[in-house]
């Protein structure tokens, strides 16, 4: 299927979705999907240079966070449109991903991911002390209760959950589209063999920017709308251990090398976590996350895509 | 005849270590040169300082009629060069064709500034494959491959960037005397096509049948440079190998 084709046909499963939660009308279900939605984009944007080019990043929840604050500045600087504040997150995540890059590309391995875990503890450090965007105390943000599109009164966290399910789309559609072009074939050679790759041509440190730049820039997309989602905004939800560990976990659980692994990952553990949310307790989140990891490290360490692959191949081969 | 390759005075130091103290060398257009040397005599550190994976600290690298100094290595892959590794570095999560792939795409396509349909990309990579005996496992992921085969992967694999000068970086070490003849000849084939050639090896039968010229690197400085014949029986040489 080309990209166009499977472009289409994400957003027609999208505009699916919505139609049948909107036909549902559940509040509940707006709320829990609008969680997985944004853990697909994050998961996702992980994937473009955690799995595709093999640099681990640790520092997700900050790429997150900065979008989120940017959002809050917005709101108390001058209030605009959340999709503006979508791509405004976007641009600020992406630059702070750029420069990131830069400075840490470099760095191969475990360095790399230290220096992204040190990049996160310095952008809350900054934030906790910034007072305008509500510092240690946080920010509240008054979520309006509808919104009026075209004549039509839509309740917001409708909107917000429709505007998720948007990026979640657009994130799927365009890491499929690097994984198909020359850009992920190149980042599957720095993720195979750095040194191979630059000897046949590939120009290993922009592909990196690129990469590290497209992965802020989705991380810092899931976090825009997230303050009007929660409604009070402080640096320990923002930049929270869960966003760091589940946008690497799910990808894992998936499989790294396909955009399809985030999004099996993603809707495996995402669904688990808010069903335990439910049932048992939103604590035991980050419990079913470890067991999960530790489970798949052992029955599929390449993800559930890869053992489908390797069973694949096996068959083909016997 | 202007020199393909004209290393000037190179010198490379990790830390106190002298790897290599200024070493001269030309090779020509067409040429088969042997490059050989004691293990830690800096083979590998001038290959690595000619293709860019490591920056030389004095002299400088001409190649092709211009200067490769500062030049990042898959910038000098695009110039001409191309390199197999002592130890094969395939990409693994790719299919052999896919491996072949990667400098098609990138260093081609780059060179020559135009798009490949994506028919002449799988058209080349199958020549590519035809060439070295491993058509038949186009689909297949290096792991699949023994010793051998995973050294023709290499040797594809550098060829497919359409390089000026080819640097085999130990292609035949651990394989036996028949795929040893199977490299060798591969390499010869190449060479006949008019590339230059620079083989770095230990197998010395290999060496002495594939030379035109020989080169002795012993302690990170050349020692000779000549006639195969001529430079095995220098004294140099002799005493490097032997320790007489």
């Amino acid at each position: 299927m080309n990209t166009t084709a499977f472009s289409l046909s994400a957003a027609a499963i999208g505009l699916a979705l919505l139609v049948v939660a909107h036909w549902l009308g559940v509040d509940y279900l707006y709320f829990a999907g609008y969680t997985i939605l944004q853990f697909i984009v994050l998961a996702t944007a992980w994937n473009i240079l955690g799995g595709y080019c093999g640099y681990v990043n640790f520092g997700s929840a900050a790429f997150f966070a900065i979008g989120a604050y940017s959002s809050v500045f917005w709101y108390k600087f001058h209030p605009l449109p959340v999709p503006v504040l979508i791509v405004f997150g976007a641009v600020v995540s992406g630059i702070v991903g750029l420069g990131t890059g830069y400075l840490t590309l470099r760095l191969r391995g475990a360095f790399f991911s230290i220096a992204t875990l040190a990049m996160a503890v310095v952008f809350q450090t900054l934030v906790v002390n910034w007072d305008y965007v509500g510092g240690s105390r946080g920010a509240y943000i008054i979520r309006p209760e509808s919104l009026e599109v075209a004549g039509l009164t839509i309740n917001y966290i409708e909107y917000l959950f429709a505007l998720m399910l948007v990026l979640a789309v657009i994130a799927l559609v365009t890491a499929r589209a690097i994984e198909r072009s020359q850009l992920g074939y190149g980042l599957a050679t720095i993720r195979d063999d750095e040194l191979a790759a630059e000897a046949c041509g590939v120009p290993t440190l922009r592909l990196k920017l690129i990469a590290t730049t497209l992965s802020g820039a989705f991380m810092g997309m899931a976090g825009a709308p997230f303050p009007y989602y929660i409604g009070y905004l402080q640096p320990q939800s923002a930049f929270g251990l869960e966003y760091a560990v589940n946008s690497i976990a799910m990808p894992m659980i998936g499989g790294t090398t396909s955009w399809l692994g985030p999004l099996i990952g993603t809707l495996l553990l995402g669904s688990a976590q808010q069903y335990a949310t439910v049932t048992i307790s939103s604590a035991v989140n980050l419990l079913i996350v470890g067991l999960m990891l530790v489970a798949f490290v052992i029955i599929a360490p390449n993800g559930l895509i890869g053992l489908v692959q390797e069973r694949l191949r096996a068959r083909r081969r016997s | 005849m202007s020199a393909l390759l004209h290393v000037d005075n190179i010198g490379k130091r990790f830390y106190g270590f002298v790897a290599l103290d200024g070493i001269n060398l030309e090779v020509q257009p067409a040429e088969r040169l042997g490059l050989i040397g004691p293990n830690g005599s800096g083979k590998s550190t001038l290959v690595n300082c000619i293709c860019g994976t490591l920056q030389n600290e004095t002299g400088s690298v001409h190649f092709d009629g211009k200067v490769l100094d500062g030049l990042a290595a898959h910038e000098r892959t695009h110039r001409g060069l191309a390199r197999s590794f002592q130890l094969p570095r395939p990409f693994h999560s790719m299919t052999l064709a896919d491996n072949l792939r990667i400098p098609l795409l990138y260093t081609v396509r780059a060179r020559e500034g135009m798009l490949h349909a994506h028919g002449d990309l799988a058209a080349r990579c199958h020549e590519l494959l035809q060439m070295v005996g491993l058509a038949d496992k186009a689909k297949r992921l290096p792991r699949d491959l023994t010793q051998v085969e995973m050294r023709k992967l290499e040797l594809a694999r550098a060829m497919a960037a359409e390089p000026k000068l080819l640097i085999a970086d130990e292609s035949m070490a651990g394989l036996s005397h028949s795929e040893v003849d199977d490299i060798l000849a591969l390499l010869l084939r190449l060479n006949e096509r008019g590339i230059t050639v620079i083989l770095i090896e230990h197998i010395m039968s290999a060496v002495m049948r594939f030379s035109q010229r020989l080169a002795v690197l012993v302690s990170g400085k050349k020692v000779a440079d000549g006639k195969p014949e001529d430079v095995v029986r220098n004294p140099d040489v002799v005493r490097a190998y032997l320790g007489q």
